[in-house]
């Protein structure tokens, strides 16, 4: 590789020594802890393995039955219901919260110091704390404020534990989104906002044709990243309801992760792992070609 | 569950970088109206209530008597049980959980900025080369690869090395790390004018010794952000040390809660000391290094 360029291309310096072992021992590395296991989980995702004993090829039975399965199905559906709500959601109140923070106010720094908190914390643990206060605190404040809804523990009820995960999930996420909106207001310079004053223009028209498109980069970061991020939820559901109740809030990771690890599906949840990996890039690129298609036009 | 949880803007080049590191008060102006919306202030402190409550919450928790917690459980302890956070300490293996976290995270900061900025640097001053550049992309494409399709193997894999204990899951963030850091450092280096290079090397001086001598101080913001995003990385991490970890003795912070929770699962009081105090060291880091940790995670996000 060191040598043999072609003799047109000689006018450059060749490329040192050092640089090459600079980078080759990282290369192998990856190569062996990261490529190696694609490529192995890929093959076995081709067999019927159960993560013990022997196995045997058998083409794409497994892709073909992840499509017949309806814990699959149901795993997939429940992954989007969560991630599309808390996209929006923490993008909402991510936006929100900047625009004042941004404004005139008293205890600017303090206060963003306060918001950015979640972002340090391990998920896990903020998981238990909040399950602790859906279970025995949140029923009590219901109930003495009469809301016959949240009276009993909504982490048990099949039809509402999807929304917990949604609420720990959005209170961590939002103080990173904070910070990139922040980041993207202080770009707006302030004269431009002043002449929008001064032309009489309201505040809800300033964000819509002035703040908004100017901010357009940090919505498409914001967004790609929340939804990416929320589609492989796991701590969350590990700490609030272990994927209960019943197979309630199963996401895709947490199947995978009991299925191929304690469940002997070792083959078929690799295939399902690849498969949802193409989900993840065909809705991160559909999302950025959306987004960016926005930008130009606002 | 992705190896990394921020993935390169890619393709949003138009995202300005410079002037969003501003600290956040920036009119340089003459202000005409310095009067303070305090109505909005205090919107705001009331929203950051959110954040505060469920901390206060922990608080008080872990300082109860089981026979308090009936009722929503906000009120102050009326008599502040330390012994929980003794009880909490013994139960959960504290000292030890503590300090293999501290020592996965200080190893996996230290050797990811030795080793992922070097493979940076000869990467980014080689960009106009095919293979380089191939090295390049393919390192980045590995951000888009969750976890778990390489779950299965690595634990396979790893477990067969002898590398499931602390060194093998600090050699496991280093590694995995790369895609992410080499995607900001090269972006960072080349940003660096090459003149500074050219001299010292008129100077007799070899690669090596430019990369130590004159890029990696030159490193420092990046150091900064990279090492940050390590360290909240290591730190927090659950799927890792539970699927690679094998011994008990191993276990880190959060690790530790998670068998805390399935062992002694009605025992509260003692379960808020224990989340209290494996979510202390990082809070007091932040405490004293808020802007630091603030700006330096911006930097890795919207560069």
């Amino acid at each position: 590789m060191t040598t043999a360029a072609p003799p047109g291309r000689r006018t450059r310096k060749p490329v040192g020594r050092t640089f090459y072992w600079m980078v080759i021992p990282a290369l192998v590395l990856f190569v062996l802890f990261h490529t190696v296991p694609v490529l192995q989980g890929f093959y076995y995702s081709l067999t019927d393995y159960p993560g013990y004993g022997s196995h045997e090829f058998i083409g794409l039975q497994n892709y073909a039955n992840l499509f017949k399965d309806d814990r699959i199905l149901d795993a997939y559906l429940f992954t989007f219901q969560f991630a599309i709500v808390a996209t929006i959601l923490t993008n909402v109140i991510a936006l929100a919260i900047p625009m004042g923070l941004n404004a005139k106010i008293r205890f600017r720094t303090t206060l963003r110091g306060i918001f950015f908190i979640p972002n340090v914390l391990a998920i896990l643990i903020v998981g238990y704390i909040f399950n602790y206060l859906f279970s025995n605190s949140l029923p009590v404040v219901a109930e003495a404020l009469g809301i016959e809804a949240l009276s009993t523990n909504i982490l048990v009820n099949p039809d509402l534990a999807w929304l917990g995960i949604v609420i720990v999930a959005t209170w961590q996420a939002v103080a990173f989104n904070i910070i990139i909106y922040l980041a993207g207001l202080q770009t707006i310079p302030g004269d431009v906002v002043e002449a929008a004053t001064i032309d009489g223009a309201g505040r809800w028209r300033q964000f819509a044709s002035i703040t908004f498109p100017l901010i357009a980069p940090f919505f498409t970061i914001n967004m790609v990243l929340s939804l990416k991020n929320f589609l492989q939820v796991f701590d969350h559901i590990i700490a609030l309801t272990n994927g209960g109740p019943g197979t309630a809030t199963t996401s895709v990771s947490v199947l995978i992760y009991t299925g191929g690890l304690e469940g002997g599906e070792y083959a078929y949840q690799t295939a399902n792992a690849i498969v949802y990996f193409l989900v993840i890039v065909a809705v991160s690129v559909f999302q950025m070609r959306l987004l960016q298609r926005r930008e130009m036009s606002a | 569950m992705s190896i990394r949880s921020a993935a390169p803007a890619t393709g949003t080049g138009t995202a300005p970088a410079g002037p969003a590191e501003a600290p956040p008060r920036s009119p340089s102006r003459p202000r005409r109206r310095p009067r303070v919306n305090w109505w909005l202030t205090a919107l705001l402190a009331a929203c950051s209530l959110t954040v505060l409550v469920p901390l206060y919450f922990t608080v008080v928790t872990a300082l109860k008597k089981p026979a308090e917690l009936a009722g929503a459980g906000f009120d102050l302890p009326q008599d502040p049980q330390w012994g929980n956070f003794a009880e909490a300490w013994r139960l959960t293996g504290y000292p030890q959980a503590a300090l293999n976290s501290a020592l996965i995270t200080v190893g996996a900061v230290l050797l990811t900025l030795l080793t992922n900025s070097m493979v940076a640097y000869a990467i980014a001053r080689n960009m106009d080369r095919r293979l380089f550049k191939g090295l390049y992309f393919f390192f980045v494409s590995a951000l888009f690869i969750p976890f778990p399709i390489i779950m299965l193997p690595v634990i396979k894999q790893t477990s067969m090395l002898g590398l499931d204990n602390q060194a093998g899951l600090i050699f496991l963030y280093v590694v995995y790390g790369l895609a992410f850091n080499i995607f900001l450092y090269v972006g960072y280096i080349k940003s660096i004018p090459r003149a500074l290079e050219e001299a010292a090397r008129t100077d007799g001086a070899g690669t090596w010794t430019v990369f130590w001598k004159v890029i990696f101080p030159l490193l420092t913001p990046m150091n900064a952000t990279v090492g940050i995003l390590t360290f909240l990385w290591a730190w927090n991490d659950f799927l890792l040390p539970l699927v690679i970890l094998s011994s008990p003795s191993a276990r880190t912070l959060p690790l530790a809660q998670y068998v805390f929770q399935n062992q002694f699962s009605s025992d509260y009081t003692t379960a808020f000391a224990s989340y209290l105090m494996a979510l202390a060291p990082v809070l007091l880091v932040y405490l004293f290094a808020q802007r630091w940790i603030i700006s330096g995670v911006l930097r890795g996000a919207v560069k």
